[in-house]
């Protein structure tokens, strides 16, 4: 019955996904006062939740513009969740900067406008059935990050801003020249106009498209969508704008807009797939994926910064995640995605306590870190388990799928899954020295409480938890037919 | 008659490429915005032929926009902030203009190897176009490396985008919406940077990004 509700409605799931935070962004611009402007952003960001996770029951035709498969729906209950999570945590922790005076009332109306912009940005480039639809959506997540990443107007996080911003432009501009490449390849084949840019034409006849055009396009989009993801010859940015921006668009940043631009990616890599004579996709993203990984594990024992710490952290998780979908394959697939999804939960919960924990010091600095378990046992407590989980120790979910991507290597490659293997253990190696550091031992500093809120901590690592021990049935099988589109 | 349309065609993307030459030599602020207008014409009159050549009217508004907006409003606009901001004397360079130069003529040389040999099956107008295109976008590129000044590197970003709007008309049929959002994007970037570069005059007292690498992350 309430499917029959739901198909009767006079606008489909698909565009209230879009709707809600573009209305949000507007009405929020507008509002003033923090109490009702945080919650109205709480409660936007779960209708939007809401509407994601109709799409899993409706799922309508693709148009022109916008489609949902069984690929990009992943993504999207996955961005929306983790944009909930983090609407809530925001709320506390914007109130602690009020407070303290870091923000002004203008820069909160600002930042939650944003926030709902930045929403809409993901979910349309997501949802997006042309890939120059998909371009203008990155740009305008990219666009909207670096205004947040700035907030704050300090010397970092200027520095940082305008340094994500050069890196992320010149990123944007050369996936735009792969993806008119990609225009030109198509042209000839499906013919001038709309339906060459759009994705299921495109993808139905990548056969006959004119494979060295291809290459060159890919080669263009892989540099280019990989700025945004941080892989690491075009990582800079990253570390910088994790560190000097809001800790929720740290959250934001590592949790969803890099899943968005590896989303990107994943596209095209299933279009190059898709022509024999192209050039082979995986063995270079692969490459870069092993590359970032085993550069991010080694930066992590320089770390001061508790949040740059964290920055690199996700460095060497995308790394991973690239590596997995670059080897392919079913099980590496499968790998990659659950690896994903594990990455996106864990580290957001992680960046949710830094967030409360560097409010409580007052500072990022981990030397002046010392004694959390026993000055702050709930956030002291939540970080080793955040870290225990993000460094893959069992039972947790990144251990179950780092298990994976290292078996499903080991089986093909067994050199590479040598590397693979010495880049976790440095990673982990490195997480565990520095959170033995800041979680024991006797607490010294300041001693500051904080109003934090705790469920979204909990909500992500219970499900980190659970799923590092029973994955459910209907999901594994979802995402193993996910893993064998991706080829 | 085609060669002909073929070979204004080639003489306003080649021209375009001199000019990005130009930009890399400039050492003086206002030469600089001078060359990026005289780039932004070029683009203008070339976005035009392809509007003309492809009967595609569409492409006259890309024109018009590329027109109004690189060669006369933004210009302007940053000719305003150099004086208001006291920076028009000297730009420093990297590695001196000759290497510069020569760093130039080798990526112009790359984007003809790569560009003409990935597409030898397109059309000539379009082939050759993104050639140029691509030699554009990688000059503007060397250029933001090379520059320190904050407004050096904003020039050398918006001569990149034009050499996207080139390889873009040069694209035949290729969809508006794209065009007009690259010619949006830009506008929204220049907002952007605009905003950025109050905020570091109020902070800073310069638009050196030299100044700002200062303050760079991990502080002890």
């Amino acid at each position: 019955m309430s499917l029959e509700l739901l198909r009767n409605l006079p606008f489909d799931n698909v565009t209230a996904v879009l709707v809600i935070p573009g209305v949000a962004a507007l009405l929020l611009a507008a509002l003033p006062g923090y109490r009702l402007t945080a919650f109205l952003n709480v409660a936007a960001t779960l209708a939007t939740l809401v509407a994601a996770l109709t799409l899993l029951l409706v799922r309508p035709e693709p148009g022109p513009y916008l489609i949902v498969d069984d690929l990009n729906i992943v993504f999207v209950v996955l961005g929306t969740f983790v944009g909930f999570t983090t609407s809530a945590f925001s709320a506390s922790y914007i109130g602690h900067e009020i407070e303290i005076g870091r923000l002004t009332p203008a820069n909160l109306r600002f930042y939650h406008a944003m926030y709902q912009a930045l929403m809409f940005a993901m979910n349309l480039a997501l949802l997006a059935n042309n890939i120059g639809l998909m371009w203008v959506a990155i740009e305008l997540a990219t666009l909207t990050t670096v205004l947040m990443v700035g907030i704050y107007r300090t010397h970092e996080a200027l520095e940082a801003a305008w340094k994500y911003f050069i890196l992320g432009s010149v990123g944007i501009a050369l996936a735009l020249f792969g993806t008119i490449l990609v225009y030109m390849a198509a042209r000839p084949v499906i013919g001038e106009g709309q339906d060459a840019m759009v994705w299921t034409a495109l993808i139905a006849r990548a056969k006959e498209f004119d494979a060295r055009l291809l290459t060159v396009a890919f080669i263009f989009l892989m540099l280019g969508y990989g700025t945004k993801v941080g892989l690491a010859p075009v990582h800079a940015w990253l570390p910088d704008a994790h560190a000097e921006g809001p800790t929720p668009i740290s959250a934001v940043l590592s949790g969803l807009l890099l899943n968005v631009a590896l989303y990107a990616l994943l596209r095209f890599k299933m279009l190059l797939a898709a022509n024999p004579d192209a050039i082979a996709p995986g063995p270079l993203m692969a490459t870069l994926g092993l590359v970032s990984l085993l550069f991010a594990s080694f930066m992590l024992y320089r770390r001061r910064d508790i949040k740059r710490m964290f920055a690199y952290s996700s460095i060497e998780h995308m790394g991973i995640i690239v590596f997995a979908f670059g080897m392919g394959g079913p099980l590496a697939n499968f790998a990659g995605l659950l690896h994903m999804t594990m990455h996106s939960l864990t580290k957001s919960a992680i960046f949710f306590t830094v967030g409360h924990i560097a409010q409580a010091k007052g500072t990022q600095k981990i030397a002046e870190i010392r004694g959390l378990t026993e000055s702050h046992p709930v956030l002291g407590w939540s970080l080793v388990v955040g870290v225990a989980a993000i460094a893959g120790f069992p039972p947790l979910g990144i251990f179950m799928s780092e298990f994976l991507v290292v078996t499903s290597t080991f089986a093909r490659e067994p050199l590479l899954a040598v590397l693979l293997v010495m880049g976790l253990l440095v990673a982990a190696g490195a997480l565990v020295l520095r959170v033995t550091d800041m979680a024991f031992g006797e607490p010294t500093g300041k001693m500051g409480l904080v109003e934090a809120s705790y469920l979204p901590i909990f909500a992500h690592l219970a499900l980190v938890l659970a799923s590092g021990i029973y994955l459910p049935g209907p999901l594994v099988a979802w995402f193993q037919n996910v893993a064998r589109l991706l080829g | 008659m085609d060669r002909f349309v073929l070979d204004v065609a080639h003489m306003l993307a080649g021209g375009l490429v001199l000019v990005s030459f130009m930009l890399l030599y400039q050492d003086r602020m206002f030469g600089l915005l001078n060359a990026f207008s005289l780039h932004a014409v070029v683009l203008s009159l070339s976005v035009a032929w392809q509007a003309y050549v492809q009967g595609a009217p569409h492409l006259y508004v890309t024109a018009a926009i590329a027109l109004a907006l690189k060669a006369i409003i933004i210009p302007l606009a940053l000719h305003r902030l150099v004086v208001k901001l006291g920076i028009h004397r000297t730009i420093e360079t990297v590695g001196g203009i000759g290497l510069t130069m020569l760093a130039g003529i080798g990526l112009v040389a790359l984007s003809m190897v790569v560009m003409l040999r990935a597409t030898a099956a397109a059309d000539p107008l379009a082939r050759e176009d993104l050639a140029f295109a691509l030699a554009v976008v990688l000059l503007g590129l060397l250029m933001m490396v090379t520059r320190r000044n904050a407004v050096s590197q904003i020039i050398g970003f918006m001569s990149l985008e034009n050499g996207l709007i080139l390889a873009a008309t040069g694209a035949k049929g290729m969809p508006l919406v794209v065009e007009i959002s690259v010619a949006f994007s830009v506008l929204v970037a220049f907002i952007v940077i605009g905003v950025f570069l109050f905020r570091i005059r109020e902070r800073f007292d310069t638009v050196d990004v030299q100044a700002l690498d200062e303050f760079r992350g991990e502080r002890r």
